[in-house]
C-alpha cells in the first residue's frame, strides 16, 4: 500500500474530473475529515484517515481492500473507474441524464439508450461529455462516457 | 576557663584520633576473602544485622558496604606499590576468579572438504619440522611462507623444457600458474565459510559449475557475467535479438504510507487548480530547450552557408561569441509574451530571432 505518485494522481485525477469536475475538490478537501488516495495492488482506494491507519496494521498481502475503491490502474498505467466509485461521484456530478423506467433494465444490461427512453438530462451537455446515468427515482445508475 | 577549653580540645582530639582508627579497623566473625585482581571482596557473614533491620534496611546496608569497602582499601594499600608521573599506583596481583562466558560457546563447525576427504581415506596429518636446509641459500628456510625454501618463482635461471614454445616466457608462466594456486585457495576458503555459516557466496549466486540451471539463474549469471568487466558493463555490446534486463534500474521511492496529509491535500489542491486553469501552461524549461535546439540549427545552417561561400571571420566569431548572451534573455522575454499562445511559437520565435540577431550586430560594433 502507497500514496500515489504524481504522475498517477494527475491521470486519476484526469479521468474523474470527466464527471465531476472541479467538484473534485471537495473529493480532495473534505470538511468532515481526512480523506486520501491510497494504491494497493493496483487499485487506489479512497479511505479516511482513521481507517488507513488500522489498516496499516495488516500486512500487504493479506489486505484485500480498504475505505472505496475508486478503481484501478491497467498494466499501461491507465486509470479505469469501478462502479464503487458511484456513490462518490453521483452526489457532485455536473452533468446528468435520467433514464425512463422502460428503458432502465435493458440499459442496465448493456444495450444502448434510443430517445425515446431518455427522460431528462442536463443543459449545455456537449458530445462525448462523461454523464451521470440515473433512473427516474434520482438512484444513480452509473457513470458513463456516451456518443450521440 | 583557657585551660579547660585546652582540655576539652586535646579530648576532642583523642577521641577523633580513637574514632578515626575505629573505623580503619573493622572487625569481621569470618575473614573476607580477596581477589585483589578484580578488585573482589566477598563477605560470607551471616547477615543478622540486615535480617533484623526490618523493611528498609538502608542504614545497615550503608553501614556494611563501608566495612566491607574499608577492608578491601587496607588490602590493597598492602600491595607493592610504585610511582606513575606523581601518582602512587598499586600493581594489582593476578585476578583468580574465573569470569563467566560474554558470548554463547561456538557451534561446530562443518568439515571442509579436505577434512571430510582426509576423514574418509584415513589421511592424518604429518608431523612437518617448520623449517628446511635450503641447497641455494645455503641456510634454513622456512618450509611455506616468506623467503621459503624452494620457491620457483624466485629462481634466475629456468630451462625451456623439452616441447615448450621457445618464445614463451617461462618467468612469467610460473608466476601465473602461482596466482591461479592462489585465488584457488582462497576461493576454497571462501566456500568453506559458505558452508560454515550456510550463506551463499555473492559472486557464484545462482551459478553452479555444472547445469541444472533455471532460465532466472542462467540469465541473473549471464547478467552478472556482462557486469564483470573492467568498465562495469558499459561497453558491453548485446546479441542482435537480447532484450534489455528488466529490473535493472535503481529502485523507485515512493512517498511514505503516513506522510503530512496537510501537504498531501495542498499538492493535490494544487494539481486540480493546475488542471482546471484552462490555460495550457508554459513548460519553461521545455521551452527554452527548444528554443536553444532551434538556435542552434540556425547556426549550424549559417556556419554551413558561410564556409561555402568562402571565410568570413566576422561573422563566425560573431556568432560564436554572442551565443551564450542570447539565450536566457531571450526565454526571459518570450514568457512574459507568449502567456497562452504556445501554439503560435515558431512563427513569432523566428520573428524574435531575427531581431536577435541584428542585436547582436549593433553589439558586435
Amino acid at each position: 500500500m502507497r500514496p500515489l505518485t504524481e504522475e498517477e494522481t494527475r491521470v486519476m485525477f484526469e479521468k474523474i474530473a470527466k464527471y465531476i469536475g472541479e467538484n473534485l475538490q471537495l473529493l480532495v478537501d473534505r470538511p468532515d475529515g481526512t480523506y486520501c488516495f491510497r494504491l494497493h495492488n493496483d487499485r487506489v482506494y479512497y479511505v479516511s484517515e482513521k481507517i488507513l491507519k488500522l489498516a496499516a496494521n495488516i500486512s500487504g498481502d493479506k489486505l484485500v481492500s480498504l475505505g472505496t475503491c475508486f478503481g484501478k490502474f491497467t498494466k499501461t498505467h491507465k486509470f479505469r473507474l469501478h462502479i464503487t466509485a458511484l456513490d462518490y461521484l453521483a452526489p457532485y456530478a455536473k452533468y446528468k441524464v435520467w433514464i425512463k423506467p422502460g428503458a432502465e433494465q435493458s440499459f442496465l444490461y448493456g444495450n444502448h439508450v434510443l430517445k425515446s427512453g431518455l427522460g431528462r438530462i442536463t443543459e449545455n451537455t456537449c458530445q462525448y461529455q462523461g454523464v451521470v446515468v440515473y433512473s427516474m427515482a434520482d438512484v444513480p445508475l452509473m457513470a458513463h462516457n456516451f456518443l450521440y | 576557663m583557657e585551660g579547660q577549653n585546652v582540655e576539652e580540645l586535646l579530648a576532642k582530639a583523642e577521641r577523633d584520633e580513637a574514632e578515626k582508627l575505629q573505623r580503619i579497623t573493622v572487625h569481621k566473625e569470618l575473614e573476607l576473602e580477596f581477589d585483589l585482581g578484580n578488585l573482589l571482596a566477598s563477605d560470607r557473614n551471616p547477615p543478622t544485622e540486615l535480617r533484623r533491620a526490618g523493611p528498609s534496611p538502608e542504614a545497615e546496608l550503608q553501614a556494611l558496604a563501608r566495612d566491607n569497602t574499608q577492608l578491601l582499601i587496607n588490602q590493597l594499600w598492602q600491595l607493592p606499590t610504585e610511582r606513575v608521573e606523581e601518582a602512587l599506583v598499586a600493581r594489582l596481583p593476578e585476578p583468580t576468579t574465573r569470569l563467566p562466558r560474554e558470548k554463547p560457546v561456538p557451534r561446530p563447525r562443518p568439515l571442509t572438504r579436505w577434512q571430510q576427504f582426509a576423514r574418509l581415506k584415513g589421511i592424518r596429518p604429518k608431523k612437518k619440522t617448520n623449517l628446511v636446509w635450503d641447497e641455494v641459500s645455503g641456510q634454513w628456510r622456512r618450509r611455506w611462507g616468506y623467503q621459503r625454501a624452494r620457491d620457483d618463482t624466485k629462481e634466475w635461471l629456468i630451462e625451456v623444457p623439452g616441447g615448450a614454445d621457445p618464445l614463451e616466457d617461462q618467468f612469467a608462466k610460473r608466476i601465473q600458474a602461482k596466482k591461479e594456486r592462489v585465488a584457488k585457495n582462497e576461493l576454497n576458503r571462501l566456500r568453506n565459510l559458505a558452508r560454515a555459516h550456510k550463506m551463499q557466496l555473492p559472486s557464484t549466486a545462482g551459478m553452479h559449475p555444472t547445469g541444472h540451471q533455471s532460465k532466472e539463474e542462467l540469465g541473473r549469471a549471464m547478467q552478472v557475467a556482462k557486469v564483470s568487466t573492467a568498465s562495469v558493463g558499459r561497453f558491453q555490446e548485446r546479441l542482435p535479438k537480447e532484450k534489455a534486463p528488466r529490473g535493472s534500474g535503481k529502485k523507485r521511492k515512493f512517498q511514505p504510507l503516513f506522510g503530512d496529509f496537510a501537504a498531501e491535500k495542498k499538492s493535490q489542491l494544487e494539481l486540480l487548480r493546475v488542471m482546471n486553469s484552462k490555460k495550457p501552461q508554459l513548460d519553461v524549461t521545455r521551452a527554452t530547450n527548444k528554443q536553444m535546439r532551434e538556435e542552434d540549427q540556425e547556426e549550424a545552417a549559417k556556419r554551413r552557408k558561410m564556409s561555402q561561400k568562402g571565410k568570413r571571420k566576422g561573422g563566425r566569431q560573431g556568432a560564436g561569441g554572442q551565443r551564450k548572451g542570447g539565450p536566457p534573455s531571450q526565454g526571459g522575454k518570450r514568457k512574459g509574451g507568449l502567456g497562452g499562445k504556445v501554439n503560435s511559437g515558431p512563427p513569432r520565435l523566428g520573428g524574435k530571432r531575427k531581431g536577435g540577431q541584428h542585436q547582436r550586430g549593433k553589439r558586435r560594433k
